[in-house]
């Protein structure tokens, strides 16, 4: 078991998610070079940048899917670096992706439930001989995805199929599903994409709202400038896999270089 | 009357089809690859019962049961899993391998000339004019029991969502903390354990096993499974089904019983034309 040790910044909270130097390279393609991330507890973290300039690589390097060919990365001071999906979900940290990925062969309440499964302790022969504690973690599992779900709005739609809600109730649900693992950390790969302007200033509102309901640390790519100015506190601009910007929201939007890399000269 | 018989026979013969084809459809869906060793497992269950029968029959039908559910497992373990991620071509001529390797080891052991196993001997119901072998009405009743305790296993555990998840989308269940190594061991488990039971219900029908008997049955089940829609766990018991009332009223027919196996064959074929995914199966789009 290695060392767990908490890290702390300046001003005395806690950093959840510490990157060193993250590298990936595809061949002769450094996909991601040299990122470092420094996130405190609470916060509302962005990654921006051109497309292709390697932001969803960065989250495949932080749920497991791809491991880093240099660097480390920390969740509150345990290190990952490694790890395979299933255990880095366990430890805390969820996603969303950018097309959605739903279980569209299960319901809206079920994909919930699919999240929660390590949250409540019930064993394969518990459930193959349909123990009475099978039966009481069915219940709870039910309960608590009903839950999480009034919370989302989402409840009344709770036994229809998760392919056939609309698109930005899909995009909740995305939320909830990652919600219900109960992260320390939660990725969202472009939330808004695809969103009419309503439904982006709904989608702002619900991860204002969880921010505080649940007390989490968030990390999102977007697009959408008018969401990332709206909510994030600090930003990671990327532009071809390095850092081109770090620093307050307000002042990364305004920065000549982070203009020059999205809209030309 | 001859009808009514006829119909019941292919119920009960559809019921053991459609359990095998569950072991071949929930592997497919899971783990994405087509195990031809599955029905092998049949004929593996088959000699574990001869080996236990001088205990009890139950006792040999639970040994049967357990013994293909480990071996099941270490057939995954050993030779699955190390190729997870390679071309499906290359699981599919292992899986083919592993079906060579379970007939050769079972000759070796047991020699190829038939043994009879009789696990009971059961008679014969008359109602009327009515003649049905209790055998059959057992398999019968087990096979549904069986695919209804699946279903709610499926539809109503922690284990059942996380193996629907699995199968639509991998990844995705990982990042949930999905661990799908587990649930892919588990779907070989209980496939195997299906496959010892269909063993049982043969047996009670016919009561020989060679070395190659599995082959015969595991591929109509795989057929029931493509009829049905693979993956699709409705899908391999509709199949199932569908298959074995087809095969005992072909084989009533004296002018084409002896052309059963082909009739069940070209319908699978037929059907493929018409609708390519199978009875229940969902068209797959593919993403660019």
């Amino acid at each position: 078991m290695a060392e767990v040790k908490k890290i702390y910044a300046d001003d005395g909270r806690e950093i959840v998610l510490k990157a060193d130097h993250l590298c990936i390279q595809f061949g002769g393609l450094k996909a991601v070079d040299n990122v470092n991330l420094e996130i405190k507890k609470g916060e509302l973290y962005g990654l921006i940048g051109p497309n292709g300039a390697g932001k969803t690589t960065v989250f495949n390097l932080l749920t497991g899917v791809y491991k880093p060919t240099l660097g480390r990365f920390y969740l509150c001071g345990e290190d990952l670096t490694g790890k395979t999906p299933a255990e880095m979900n366990k430890k805390g940290i969820a996603r969303t992706f950018q097309n959605i990925r739903l279980f569209n062969n299960l319901t809206v309440i079920e994909n919930v439930m699919v999240g929660l499964a390590n949250q409540i302790p019930c064993n394969l022969v518990q459930s193959v001989f349909r123990l009475p504690r099978h039966k009481k973690s069915e219940k709870e599992y039910y309960e608590r995805a009903l839950e999480l779900l009034k919370v989302f709005n989402l409840d009344e739609y709770k036994d229809y199929l998760a392919a056939n809600l609309p698109y930005g109730k899909q995009r909740k649900l995305e939320i909830a599903r990652a919600m219900a693992t109960n992260p320390k950390l939660l990725l969202l790969d472009e939330p808004a994409a695809g969103m009419n302007p309503n439904e982006t200033q709904e989608l702002m509102d619900v991860i204002s709202f969880i921010r505080k309901e649940f007390d989490i640390t968030i990390l999102l790519i977007e697009h959408d400038m008018r969401l990332v100015g709206g909510i994030c506190e600090k930003l990671t601009v990327l532009n071809f896999g390095t850092e081109l910007a770090v620093g307050e929201t307000s002042e990364v939007l305004n920065n000549p270089e982070v203009i020059k890399a999205y809209i030309g000269e | 009357m001859e009808f009514l018989t006829t119909f019941v026979n292919g119920l009960s013969l559809g019921g053991i089809y459609a359990m095998i084809a569950l072991g071949y459809t929930m592997v497919y869906g899971i783990a994405k690859m087509l195990n031809f060793a599955h029905g092998d497992i049949i004929m593996v269950g088959g000699y574990t019962i001869l080996l236990f029968l001088f205990v009890n029959p139950i006792v040999a039908i639970i040994a049967a049961m357990v013994f293909c559910m480990i071996l099941g497992i270490v057939v995954e373990k050993v030779a699955y899993k190390p190729l997870r991620g390679a071309s499906p071509l290359a699981v599919l001529i292992t899986a083919i391998g592993v079906s060579y390797l379970l007939q050769s080891l079972a000759q070796m052991i047991f020699g190829s000339a038939p043994k009879y196993i009789v696990i009971a001997d059961l008679g014969i119901l008359k109602i009327g004019s009515l003649s049905i072998g209790y055998n059959t009405i057992i398999t019968l009743v087990c096979s549904i029991l069986v695919m209804v305790a699946l279903s709610l296993f499926v539809k109503f555990s922690k284990t059942g969502r996380a193996m629907v998840a699995v199968s639509e989308d991998k990844g995705a269940a990982q990042l949930m903390g999905i661990n799908v190594n587990r649930i892919i061991m588990i779907t070989f488990a209980i496939g195997s354990a299906l496959a010892a039971l269909a063993s049982v219900f043969f047996l009670l029908k016919a009561p020989t096993m060679t070395p190659t008997f599995g082959s015969l049955p595991g591929i109509k089940a795989f057929t029931a499974a493509v009829i049905g829609g693979i993956g699709s766990i409705p899908g391999a018991m509709i199949g199932g089904i569908l298959l074995g009332v087809i095969e005992c009223f072909a084989q009533a027919v004296p002018a084409i019983s002896p052309y059963t196996d082909a009739i069940e064959f070209s319908i699978l074929i037929i059907l493929l034309l018409v609708k390519p995914s199978g009875l229940l199966g969902k068209v797959r789009r593919e993403k660019v």
